[in-house]
């Protein structure tokens, strides 16, 4: 199943990053085609949260570039991305704790506005217009994630599981072509996690976005994701479908300990 | 059971975008309105518009400034009084040297210039964060403090360092009464405040909440940190800069540069700390508190027997217990008279029952 | 040459005492994470105390003894009536409680002693001492001399003994502390102690050299730029920017104030920590904070 260039939403090729010296990334590539699901999987420390924050502009690789939307880069600045498309959400939830769960959801629309402040302060011309199209368009992701209860509540009040939905509805807010999301599923249950399970499938078929994430739960990605990749220590040991990479014995190994392993430990 | 929403439902969202949601909150505020404007000026006296309602009233204005800067954008300023001086300086050279401007727009031009030089010092806000901010903002208010001292074409040469507020003319009607400084003061307050209501649920209010709360996630979102924080540096400074042009000429009517000086910024700073930071209604109490406690203390001590406490410990006294509410407010309201009042409005939308 | 040698070594000196007062400022930052406003006040409370004693016929030893017990006692209350209460609060919120209590504390030293400004007499002698051709004060040496004792005794503390390990480990991660044992009231009660022990020096050689008043509790803001210059959390940076401050101060007061006014060394040092601050965010010795997201 080879990608042709035009359902490629993003390619990375030899992305390498490093912290004064100690080298978080090493030489990853792998493409992702629009309208997929993909799982970025790994054991803790393999790189992948940094990997995102390359994608989004946080963090600047020192080699490598990556093409998303037809351009290629090396660097991105994190407004770009957002101005270019990109939403994610956070492993710890970076949410506005300040504000009710309707304002943060609205400033994820902020790059849709077009009035310029004076208009708004002074409430003419366009402001109240699109004040009220935008509180619309923020209001159908509150109800598409079901959070409508609490729109007026403080987001700092919220229970976890409630703040991370919150915070994926600040992303769908700017109605991203990609979605990044960082762990949506830590810390939930079960039944937690197949609520965000569908809520992800949704946005990827209602919206066609198109979404990575990274998750531990295997489970969860095994039923949910097109497309795995698979990291360990900063490299990747594992691309293409869910069934592939289950059968790749350098994921077990990664994952599971070899055979040897096992029977020790008895 | 009189503050109740029932029968109040909206099926637009134009209603819910108000000021005041509920009708009697409505009603209420133009009541207040209306009494400030036609039924104080009628029974109040002149004590209390010279000592009270305009110091009260300014020093709110300069609480939103600040606010604005501090409370909704999250970044720290101690040099709200060198603001202030700017506006007050710059409105009384141009009232001085440019022959027949209207008062009104120099007040306004000086807020502009006060803007402006809030942006100089707030540049360093780009680079630097949260507590040693402080720095940046210390600088101007020094600074602005020694320029205005030191080069006296500021103050017209005059011997003493100190100006005298121009004739309060607008539109030929002459302001300088007591009750015409009260009424100007409430009309240039009444309206900046509008105008700061409006901005603070604004997108640049929400993008400035965003900056405060956590920075790294308003860029990723796609807000331009640049702009917002030297917005906020922009339109505090114009808001400081206005209230000190009131300060100067409708409340003291002479000022130095000292008057400004670094307590004045404290001052400032503990309306909006009393008040609440991150709001509009808490800066009118803050501002209240402020000034009403020192005559509410001078008068308590007035009824304590003469002899008891030395009058010049009222001074002490007072420094001493205005620092231990200040801690006692920390403790236990840290986010002030503003709050306060919103948890009685709403235990006053169920009373009589409980929640 | 050798006025200019004078000047900045005069400046240095004064930037000794910047240094004194910083020295506060760090052992609570340190220790606690909180920005002590009010150490000025404490500062100013110290020496109000301690010459208001001598002045009713304490002998020198005595007024000493009992000054710093004064400034324990208050160290102790406001452990317990301040910090405690705000322990888990934002960083904010205790700086504007210590600007609190820098209020409360100024009151408080005036409406016991009085507002009048006392002269102090440490018994050092006021006259310059004249070495290679430059006139330096001898109360000057003095206090940097009193620095350097104080900073060579705290650097011991800090690092010989078994209190100064806890006080490191309280200031890097309070709740590592207490899984481990250590008491953190009395921890932060001992901070604040000895912070107004070095408030106490400061205030005495500021006193001598000022006057005894009001305007003590000022020097709190010089001690702003020596922090931001030589990082909040570390001693040897707080001796380090107080030179510099003080060096810069007398230096701009001497060679530019003539060219463009006089009083400049009010804001010197403001924009001085401003450039620097542009250039490293953390100050000469602070630690950088990560953030991580």
């Amino acid at each position: 199943m080879s990608a042709t260039t035009e359902s490629v939403l993003l390619r990375l090729d030899d992305i390498s990053l490093s912290f004064k010296g100690v080298k978080a990334i090493t030489s990853i590539s792998f493409a992702v085609k629009t309208g997929e699901i993909c799982a970025l999987i790994g054991p803790n420390g393999a790189g992948k949260s940094s990997l995102l924050n390359v994608i989004n502009g946080v963090y600047q690789a020192q080699s490598g570039s990556f093409s998303y939307a037809g351009q290629t880069r090396r660097r991105m600045r994190p407004h770009q991305a957002a101005e270019r498309g990109i939403a994610r959400t956070f492993q710890n939830i970076a949410l506005f704790k300040g504000m009710s769960v309707l304002d943060n959801v609205l400033t994820g629309r902020n790059l849709k506005r077009r009035s310029s402040w004076v208009e708004q302060m002074l409430r003419l011309g366009r402001a109240p217009r699109e004040d009220d199209e935008q509180r619309r368009h923020a209001e159908k992701v509150i109800e598409f994630l079901r959070i409508h209860p609490w729109r007026h509540v403080l987001v700092g009040k919220l229970p976890y599981g409630l703040q991370k939905r919150v915070e994926l509805a600040r992303a769908l807010a700017a109605e991203p072509k990609l979605l990044l999301l960082d762990e949506p599923m830590a810390g939930m249950n079960a039944e937690e996690k197949g609520e965000m399970s569908q809520f992800i499938r949704d946005i990827n078929r209602e919206f066609g976005t198109t979404v990575v994430l990274i998750e531990h739960d295997i489970g969860v990605v095994m039923g949910l994701c097109d497309h795995v990749v698979v990291l360990d220590y900063g490299r990747k040991i594992g691309d293409g479908t869910p069934e592939q990479v289950r059968a790749n014995p350098e994921v077990i190994a990664a994952y599971l300990g070899t055979r040897r392993t096992r029977t020790e430990r008895h | 059971m009189l503050y109740r929403e029932a029968g109040q439902l909206s099926t637009t969202y134009a209603p819910q975008r108000r000021t005041f949601r509920l009708r009697q909150g409505r009603v209420g505020l133009w009541l207040l309105l209306g009494f400030a404007f036609i039924a104080v000026p009628l029974l109040g006296n002149d004590y209390w518009f010279s000592a009270i309602l305009v110091p009260l009233l300014v020093l709110s204005l300069a609480g939103l400034g600040l606010n604005l800067l501090t409370g909704y954008a999250g970044q720290l300023s101690l040099g709200s009084a060198a603001f202030m001086a700017v506006g007050a300086f710059a409105a009384y050279n141009l009232q001085l040297r440019v022959p027949g401007l209207p008062l009104l727009v120099s007040f306004a031009l000086g807020g502009i210039i006060a803007a402006l030089v809030a942006v100089l010092f707030g540049l360093p806000s780009l680079r630097i964060k949260g507590f040693y901010l402080l720095v940046a903002t210390l600088a101007a208010q020094f600074v602005v403090e020694w320029v205005l001292t030191r080069f006296s074409w500021f103050t017209n040469d005059n011997a003493s360092g100190v100006i005298t507020s121009p004739p309060l003319l607008i539109a030929g009607l002459d302001f300088s009464s007591p009750r015409g400084r009260y009424l100007l003061t409430l009309a240039v307050v009444v309206a900046l405040f509008w105008l700061g209501k409006n901005l603070v649920r604004s997108e640049l209010g929400r993008n400035w909440m965003a900056v405060r709360d956590m920075d790294t996630a308003a860029a990723v979102i796609g807000i331009r940190l640049f702009k917002a924080k030297l917005l906020a540096f922009a339109i505090s400074g114009f808001y400081l800069g206005v209230a000190g042009s009131l300060w100067a000429f409708a409340y003291l009517g002479t000022v130095e540069p000292h008057g400004f000086d670094l307590s004045r910024s404290f001052q400032v700073l503990f309306i909006i700390i009393i008040g609440g930071l991150g709001s509009v209604l808490g800066n009118f109490l803050g501002a209240a508190f402020i000034v009403l406690f020192p005559i509410l203390l001078a008068n308590v001590f007035g009824l304590l027997p003469t002899g008891l406490i030395d009058s010049g410990q009222l001074e002490n006294i007072q420094k001493m217990l205005f620092g231990a509410l200040i801690i006692a407010f920390l403790i236990k309201e840290p986010e002030g008279l503003a709050r306060l009042w919103q948890r009685f409005r709403q235990r006053a939308r169920v009373w009589p029952l409980r929640y | 040459m050798e006025f200019f040698f004078e000047v900045l070594i005069g400046g240095l000196l004064a930037g000794v005492m910047y240094s004194l007062v910083a020295i506060g400022f760090v052992l609570i930052y340190k220790a606690s994470g909180v920005f002590n406003f009010a150490q000025g006040a404490m500062v100013l409370f110290a020496a109000l105390t301690f010459v208001s004693l001598l002045e009713r016929g304490f002998p020198f030893a005595w007024a000493f003894i009992a000054t710093l017990a004064s400034m324990v006692v208050l160290a102790l209350l406001v452990e317990k009536m301040v910090l405690r209460p705000l322990v888990n609060r934002p960083p904010i919120i205790l700086f504007m409680a210590t600007l609190g209590l820098s209020y409360m504390i100024e009151g408080l030293a005036q409406f016991l002693w009085g507002a009048q400004v006392h002269g102090l007499e440490l018994g050092i002698a006021d006259e310059p001492l004249e070495i290679r051709g430059m006139l330096l004060s001898q109360f000057d040496l003095f206090a940097a001399g009193t620095a350097a004792t104080l900073v060579i005794a705290l650097s011991l503390l800090f690092n010989k003994t078994r209190v100064g390990l806890s006080l490191r480990a309280v200031a890097d991660d309070p709740l590592a502390s207490l899984a481990v044992g250590i008491r953190l009231p009395r921890i932060w009660a001992l901070v604040w102690a000895v912070a107004g022990f070095v408030g106490l020096v400061a205030g005495l050689l500021w006193g001598a050299r000022l006057g005894v008043q009001f305007s003590l509790s000022l020097v709190v803001l010089k001690a702003l730029p020596v922090l931001i210059i030589g990082g909040f959390s570390s001693i040897g940076g707080a001796i380090v920017g107080g030179l510099i401050i003080g060096a810069a101060e007398k230096l701009a007061e001497i060679y530019l104030g003539p060219i463009i006014g006089s009083g400049i060394e009010n804001w010197v040092p403001y924009v001085l920590a401003l450039l620097f601050l542009l250039v490293r965010p953390a100050g000469l010795f602070g630690e950088r904070a990560i953030e991580r997201v």
